[in-house]
């Protein structure tokens, strides 16, 4: 096994266990992150509450723990939305080209030509503050990237001589796309949305820390840090552990990524 | 760029900016909230149904979609961005009002990136593979991956609250407010164009000119400095142009977090008050100086690149 197959292994590893911990919170949490008790509220952290408690007394810890529930589903979910979507337009545009191309190569180019996160922040605010809305803002605005990329490699693959003997041989157009498009663009796409994970993550905190995401009493790291925010004064612990997660599982994840792409990439072979 | 090319852009520039206008049109119209009611909700008053009805009507609310759409698109090539709900003056005017703390903002941002970035990027490409190159590399990468918001509230916390070196509160005048949201922006930033400058040294130090002019006896700082370096500023000025666009509307939650008085921190309040013209005035602007800054990108080309030039 050569390093960079050690280094992915280990990533993944990795980013298992924190699946693991979102899985299992439930019996991870030595508290319940929703139960408010006022007499234990802004408690600094210590030996009984490890990460402290909030304004209502909740336990930060098993707040920041229930936390990677909210994140890891959302970004997951946002990732297999716009890989699910724009692979299947690109790929369908690359192959039969005319008006569907012309039509998903102007839209890619407006959202090309126009920041994604103010038209992200317009959606979500606008369809109303919600962990759902603040997904289907995000994805409104990055599909079109997977869009080009599958085009572009359905493009180039086009004109290959087993594609011509495929459809002589009377395979029908839903087979060819599946069976022989799709397979060649995967490789590409699963680095690219590998490594938008993260970003995509930090994207939708930064929706719940505006309150177009997540909405309280959710336990979510991007609406922990925007309540934390008030009482940075006194309780500066609130905003310093779901950002020190936020920071962590985006780490684990970016990494994750580039190693799938060493592992992956031909290119990189040197 | 010739002048044909600039047509053709400027007709693509026009495309887009009507199709954004109509999306976000279109995404205020199908909004589930009543922008009548949560106007007069803001001032305190529960109106009756006739005075809601008369509301819609004055505001022209109540006619079809199509005819608002041009009613408001025709007004906009005239200027007239319509008037803020909530605010109660011409969104053209609270705009531009916002504009020039945003642009200070992100001037400044960029500064403090590039003067990070650069010798940053220089020294990890130069000693590619000794211990500086990853020791920048690791830095840039956990750079990456710290939300902005997060290095924000840090920043706020320990130099604000803590050392008590800058105001908390960015609002109003002065230099000193300038800080703190400018180091947060440029801190995401520079580890990306850290990254950048290394690749595009790197490129360019495999380039023959450079064996050349090592032949030649150069010395390595003067390589470096008058040969590689304005020749790997090139990409850089593409990326350039496209920051500074969308720090020009993107800004939002750095300028939240500080109360900084830019276009973001109004967009968000125009969003929360269901304040659609002000919404759709916000989206249109930020498109209009993205777009106008990556034409002037792309014809600056022309003359940073005589190579460009020679090609037509």
């Amino acid at each position: 096994m050569k390093k960079k197959h050690v280094l992915f292994v280990s990533f993944l590893c990795l980013a298992l266990l924190i699946v693991l911990a979102a899985v299992l919170a439930p019996y991870l949490v030595p508290y319940d992150p929703f139960a408010a008790s006022l007499t234990d509220a802004l408690k600094p952290p210590s030996a009984e509450h490890l990460f402290g408690t909030d304004k209502l007394g909740r336990d930060l810890f098993s707040r920041v723990i229930y936390g990677s529930r909210a994140s890891l589903a959302s970004a997951l979910a946002l990732v297999a939305c716009i890989f699910a979507l724009g692979s299947v337009v690109g790929i369908a545009a690359g192959y039969f080209g005319g008006w569907i191309d012309a039509v998903l190569m102007r839209l890619a180019d407006m959202m090309i030509s126009f920041p994604g996160m103010v038209l992200a922040i317009a959606v979500a605010g606008i369809l109303g503050a919600s962990m759902t809305n603040a997904v289907i803002a995000v994805a409104l605005v990055s599909w079109t990237k997977y869009a080009r990329l599958s085009r572009s490699l359905v493009l180039k693959i086009k004109g290959c001589e087993y594609l011509a003997a495929a459809r002589l041989t009377g395979s029908r157009t839903g087979h060819i796309m599946w069976r022989y498009l799709f397979p060649n663009a995967v490789p590409t796409l699963v680095i690219t949305a590998a490594t938008d994970i993260g970003s995509m993550m930090l994207e939708l905190a930064g929706l719940s820390f505006l309150g177009f995401g997540a909405q309280a009493p959710m336990a979510e790291w991007g609406l922990m840090l925007s309540e934390g925010r008030s009482y940075m004064q006194k309780a500066p612990w609130m905003m310093v552990f779901p950002g020190l997660a936020i920071f962590c599982v985006v780490v684990v994840f970016n990494l994750l990524g580039d190693s799938l792409r060493d592992v992956l990439d031909p290119r990189e072979e040197e | 760029m010739d002048k044909r090319q600039c047509c053709r852009r400027l007709l693509q520039i026009a495309v887009v900016l009507v199709g954004i206008s109509f999306l976000t049109f279109a995404l205020t119209y199908l909004a589930p909230g009543d922008p009548v009611r949560s106007m007069y909700a803001a001032n305190g008053t529960i109106p009756s149904e006739a005075v809601l009805q008369q509301t819609r009507e004055e505001m022209g609310l109540n006619r079809p979609f199509l005819v608002q759409y041009f009613d408001w698109l025709t007004g906009c090539l005239r200027g007239d961005f319509g008037r803020s709900y909530s605010l109660k003056k011409p969104v053209a005017e609270l705009l531009a009002a916002r504009l020039w703390p945003t642009l200070k903002l992100s001037l400044l941002s960029l500064l403090l990136m590039l003067l990070f970035a650069v010798p940053f990027g220089m020294l990890s490409a130069v000693y590619k593979g000794k211990p500086v190159d990853y020791l920048v590399r690791g830095c840039t990468f956990f750079g990456v991956s710290m939300p902005n918001f997060w290095v924000g509230l840090l920043l706020l916390y320990v130099v604000a609250l803590e050392l008590k070196l800058v105001p908390v509160v960015s609002s109003g005048k002065g230099f000193d407010k300038l800080i703190l949201p400018a180091v947060t922006l440029a801190f995401a930033m520079a580890a990306k164009y850290t990254r950048q400058v290394r690749t595009a040294v790197l490129e360019e130090l495999n380039q023959d000119y450079v064996a050349g002019a090592r032949a030649r006896g150069i010395r390595e700082r003067t390589i470096l400095w008058r040969h590689v370096f304005p020749n790997a500023l090139l990409p850089l000025i593409t990326m350039l142009g496209l920051s500074l666009g969308s720090l020009l509307g993107g800004t939002a939650v750095v300028e939240v977090i500080f109360s900084y008085p830019g276009l973001g921190n109004l967009a968000i309040k125009a969003i929360q008050a269901m304040d659609y013209p002000l919404i759709q005035g916000y989206v249109l602007w930020t498109a209009l100086i993205y777009m106008a800054l990556n034409l002037l990108v792309d014809i600056s080309y022309n003359y940073v690149d005589p190579r460009i030039r020679e090609k037509r």
